[in-house]
């Protein structure tokens, strides 16, 4: 009996958790995804990296169903994701995303970004959801800021909300599409620092970037993309001094030596 | 020289306007962002019935809608709105609904194209919390929209106001109304006229500034 529920448990930190299987999608004529297979583990940080057009942001938009998929399946936790409705939004609640442009409710205080999806879809009470909130935006350093508006914060600011946004959900697992490529080079850090933070305490993140640093510092393991195919799975180590795809050492060719 | 005015009631004349124009506002609001929501929604039925709604009904004369308010829908079908046997009562609800189905296809079309202004982003971002179609319109995209629709809203509101002069068509006792009955009256054709036009500037100038000032206090920024 016991033996049972501590391999439960076991299974339950370190389970699969995100699974794509033989994903396929179009945008027209171009096959933007193409039979992808990945399976992200519970607690794992796995940094998506590849030239523009690659498909990596698609691949990161399928995973809460911001993008449809053609055939194959995803599941999350175990579960396939829904098609429509309410079981999605449900799904969605569980899966948070950070967006290239922030996307902050601009017609809303920083505060009020924080609390809407505790309120409105986990149907907390307004004062802890406040609590909660004024808690995670201390947390990603711009408690200062709550009663402001977005578009009185810097970008990096902005980014750390977004990233308190998707937190107060408790989500399962964080997406980041791209999370610094709108920023200016000195506001990188501060959100990678955040990043790098919510990864040492566990959470299972799935990133899409083009900073090496966070990939070689923070990633489990790199997925290299190109043309819509998964080319090359590693750990950091191995990507960045060996890696073995000729696409791959192409690309990392052009991005490190300057 | 105004003498001939104290035998008018042109005040009653002036409250009549104003609630017509009022009341088909509010209606009108109330049924365009309806409509909207349809024109904007994922379900085919509905944005095929917003897109029909919106390009039959804004089409056809306001005049048109109106009489065929009175003669079709009341003398023919015998709809009176809950308006018994008063006829003055009956017509001035006919008038509104006809103002209301009219004014609302231009609301309608006023409120989309704010939601167009709203970034798709945040509508995803919204969906991405896991909040509901209708949660996302109503929490995100609605009030942003109504926040940089101001400006082409006070348009259709001031156009509003003065298209309540088509229900004199069906007897309203309204602004217009009364103008004719002067006109017919008294040899004061231009003073009439001016008069009847004060009165509608107004209402309408103000509309206009104040409306134009709110749609620059609350634009949000981005």
């Amino acid at each position: 009996m016991t033996e049972v529920s501590v391999a439960k448990e076991d299974k339950a930190a370190t389970g699969e958790l995100v699974v794509l299987k033989s994903v396929n999608k179009h945008f027209g004529a171009l096959h933007v995804l193409q039979d992808i297979d990945l399976t992200i583990q519970r607690g794992e940080v796995v940094v998506v990296i590849g030239p523009s057009g690659s498909g990596k942001s698609t691949l990161c938009r399928t995973i809460n169903r911001l993008e449809t998929i053609d055939d194959g399946s995803i599941t999350i936790d175990g579960k396939p994701l829904p098609a429509e409705g309410k079981e999605l939004a449900r799904l969605r609640a569980d899966v948070g995303m950070v967006f290239q442009s922030f996307n902050l409710f601009a017609h809303k205080t920083v505060l009020e970004n924080v609390t809407l999806g505790q309120v409105k879809v986990r149907k907390v009470e307004a004062k802890k959801a406040e609590e909660k909130a004024r808690a995670l935006l201390d947390r990603v350093g711009v408690g200062a800021q709550a009663d402001k508006y977005p578009a009185q914060l810097s970008g990096g600011q902005q980014q750390r909300v977004a990233i308190a946004r998707a937190l107060a959900m408790d989500p399962k697992v964080m997406l980041f599409d791209e999370p610094t490529s709108a920023l200016d080079p000195e506001m990188i850090n501060e959100v990678l620092e955040v990043m790098k933070q919510l990864a040492e305490d566990g959470m299972t993140m799935i990133v899409v970037t083009h900073e090496m640093g966070f990939a070689r510092s923070a990633a489990n393991r790199v997925v290299f993309m190109a043309d819509g195919r998964i080319v090359e799975e590693a750990t950091p180590d191995q990507f960045f001094s060996n890696p073995r795809s000729d696409r791959a050492k192409d690309f990392l060719s052009k991005i490190l030596h300057h | 020289m105004f003498d001939f005015l104290d035998k008018y009631d042109l005040l009653g004349a002036f409250w009549t306007t104003v609630q017509l124009a009022v009341l088909s506002a509010v209606g009108s609001l109330i049924w365009g962002t309806i409509l909207a929501a349809m024109r904007v929604g994922p379900v085919p039925l509905m944005r095929g019935f917003g897109t029909a709604y919106v390009n039959i009904v804004r089409n056809i004369p306001l005049t048109v809608i109106i009489l065929f308010a009175s003669l079709g829908l009341n003398q023919t079908l015998g709809v009176t709105l809950g308006g018994g046997n008063d006829f003055e009562t009956i017509n001035f609800r006919l008038a509104v609904l006809g103002l209301i189905l009219y004014t609302s296809s231009f609301v309608c079309e006023a409120l989309r194209s704010g939601i167009n202004t709203v970034p798709v982003g945040q509508a995803e971002a919204a969906r991405a919390l896991g909040l509901s179609f209708g949660q996302v319109l109503r929490l995100v995209v609605l009030p942003q929209a109504f926040r940089s629709s101001v400006v082409p809203l006070a348009n259709v509101l001031i156009a509003l106001i003065k298209n309540t002069t088509v229900a004199a068509a069906i007897g309203v006792a309204e602004t217009a109304l009364l103008m004719k009955e002067m006109i017919e009256n008294e040899a004061q054709l231009l003073l009439i006229s001016a008069v009847i036009a004060l009165v509608f500037v107004v209402l309408t100038l103000p509309t206009g500034l104040i409306l134009g000032w709110v749609g620059k206090k609350v634009a949000v920024k981005r």
